[in-house]
């Protein structure tokens, strides 16, 4: 699709959702009650102990998957496969940058989502939740944080490029 | 009207709604090829900008569509969650968000959009994230200086530079524009691709960009909704032709102390004024929010007849107006302020050396109905009264 309605089509499912809910759209978060959820079935007793698993626990009284964000995301995923259907793209592939080796690429996509999932708790939020949505609201919070991920990526491209580009 | 959460759509309802909007979501992002992390990263070594076109788009169109809903008064703004600004946080947590983007290839979203096709590195990606999250929350007793430092709140960036939204819109959209035609022009360098703004092409793109700049321009020219029925109610008023039933302060307080009941005693001043002195069983609704529709329910009680009054006989007037446009035709106004009404009641002024007998008589029944109006006041104060809003932080979003 042309990237510029694809983007026009991402608005109006922003605006839609922000007139809906008064709040935008997320990820991350549906990642963090992944998170909780595995600490409270793996060590329940560390997860009584720990304050900042009884302050999520207190925020979500429903059960700690039931949040809006993991109904989102089941959805992008529904949504995202549906697209790949039409658009003949589905099926296993790990995607890398020329000469990779496939243990290189998965070891850079596990680090690459640690960092990424550590910085969205810390930045309160990802590029969808801070950074799309906060656009939208025109919260300098959200565009702050989406000026460090651009700026920080494009500092660091040139000391990874081995991993996407020959050169 | 909106946000429909959770006044129109329930909080349970809700999660449907989270549902059918990720699907909206992961479909755009699909579409947009995000699913793949070549394209995803192509940004930084500027042979493929898909993802600034993209997140640019969508950011102008829903920054834009929220202004145009609330101009038309289709979206109270003060209700929408603005994510709060914790300055050292954002930019920390941004820069390793950045670093994570570069080297894993994705964001937390797109991961979601492309391991639904089934991309391996996707599915590691994620996999990673719940570590880095767990890393978090297990190391949370270090970081929570650092995570609660420096907080400045739900700052809009428009107030944060002084500006109006508007000419902030657009700024941001200008921006975008010209983010756009001079990053494709380095994608034509880089790959020696001719781009969508160059040659023939760029005219019919410049007719698309253009689209949100009228838009914008439209909104700060025309009045807003709230602006507009103002408006014609002033001209109404100003002619003549539509003038409120009044009522003095001495009818008023004899129909309070014999059948409260069935009057509506509405404050249109604002919240401080009301609590340092409001009459006699009466509810605050400031002026400026008497049009919102969750107030509606309060103006349109049909057994009870509505009494405006506020700091000026003018708002009075407006206010009851204001509920006659919106549906309740029997109300009425209050002639007299509320200082005046106070002054009449609470701060009775001594009489002269011979007072005539009226004034006598009047004196007493103010006395007393000033005595009776504390009883009442006192036995119906649990009466239902509005509720204030405000912005919801419990769902949603990244945190």
């Amino acid at each position: 699709m042309n990237p510029y309605l694809a983007g026009v089509l991402l608005g109006f499912v922003l605006l839609t959702t922000i007139y809906i809910t008064g709040r935008g759209l997320g990820a991350s978060g549906a990642m963090k009650s992944v998170a909780v959820t595995a600490v409270k079935a793996v060590a329940p007793e560390h997860y009584e102990s720990s304050a900042f698993y009884q302050d999520y626990a207190a925020e979500h009284p429903d059960g700690t998957m039931k949040s809006w964000l993991v109904f989102e995301v089941l959805g992008v995923l529904i949504g995202a496969f549906i697209s790949g259907v039409l658009s003949d793209r589905v099926g296993f592939k790990l995607e890398k940058g020329p000469g990779v080796r496939n243990a290189t690429r998965i070891g850079a996509a596990v680090l690459g989502g640690a960092l990424f999932g550590f910085g969205s708790q810390l930045g309160r939020g990802c590029t969808s939740g801070s950074a799309l949505s906060g656009m939208a609201v025109m919260s300098l919070g959200g565009i702050v944080t989406m000026l460090a991920i651009f700026g920080s990526a494009y500092a660091l491209a040139w000391f990874f490029r081995k991993l996407w580009i020959n050169s | 009207m909106g946000p429909l959460v959770p006044d129109i759509i329930s909080n349970e309802f809700n999660y449907l709604i989270a549902l059918i909007m990720g699907v909206g979501f992961g479909f755009a992002l699909e579409q947009a090829g995000f699913s793949s992390t070549r394209k995803l990263v192509g940004l930084f070594y500027g042979y493929d900008f898909t993802v600034l076109k993209v997140f640019f788009t969508a950011g102008v169109t829903a920054m834009i569509g929220v202004l145009l809903l609330s101009h038309l008064g289709l979206l109270n703004i003060s209700l929408v969650f603005v994510n709060p600004m914790f300055v050292k946080s954002a930019i920390i947590g941004g820069l390793i968000m950045g670093a994570g983007f570069i080297i894993g290839g994705f964001c937390p979203g797109t991961s979601a959009a492309a391991a639904a096709v089934g991309k391996v590195d996707a599915m590691a990606f994620i996999g990673g994230s719940v570590l880095g999250i767990l890393g978090f929350t297990e190391g949370y007793p270090l970081l929570e200086e650092l995570y609660t430092a420096s907080n400045m709140g739900p700052v809009v960036i428009s107030d944060f530079f002084g500006i109006s939204r508007l000419l902030f819109a657009v700024i941001l959209t200008l921006v975008a524009i010209f983010a756009f035609i001079f990053t494709s022009k380095i994608q034509e360098k880089i790959t020696g691709k001719a781009g969508e703004w160059s040659g023939s092409r760029f005219r019919k793109m410049a007719m698309f960009a253009v689209i949100p700049v009228v838009i914008i321009v439209l909104i700060a020219l025309t009045p807003s909704r709230d602006e507009f029925v103002m408006k014609r109610l002033e001209k109404k008023v100003a002619t003549g032709e539509c003038q409120p039933k009044m009522i003095d302060a001495d009818k008023l307080a004899f129909e309070l102390i014999n059948n409260y009941y069935s009057y509506n005693i509405i404050d249109v001043r604002s919240a401080a004024e009301y609590d340092s002195f409001h009459i006699a069983t009466a509810i605050n609704i400031p002026l400026e929010n008497l049009a919102n529709p969750e107030y509606r329910s309060f103006i349109n009680q049909r057994i009870k007849t509505n009494i405006f009054y506020g700091a000026s006989v003018d708002d009075a007037k407006r206010a009851c107006l204001l509920a006659r446009f919106h549906g309740n035709a029997n109300g009425l106004a209050l002639i007299e302020t509320a200082d005046e009404f106070k002054a009449l009641f609470y701060d009775v002024e001594p009489l002269g050396d011979e007072p005539t007998r009226k004034q006598l008589t009047v004196n007493l029944f103010r006395e007393q109905a000033a005595r009776k109006m504390l009883e009442i006041e006192a036995s119906v104060s649990s009466l239902s009264k509005p509720v204030e809003k405000k912005p919801r932080v419990v769902q949603g979003g990244c945190s």
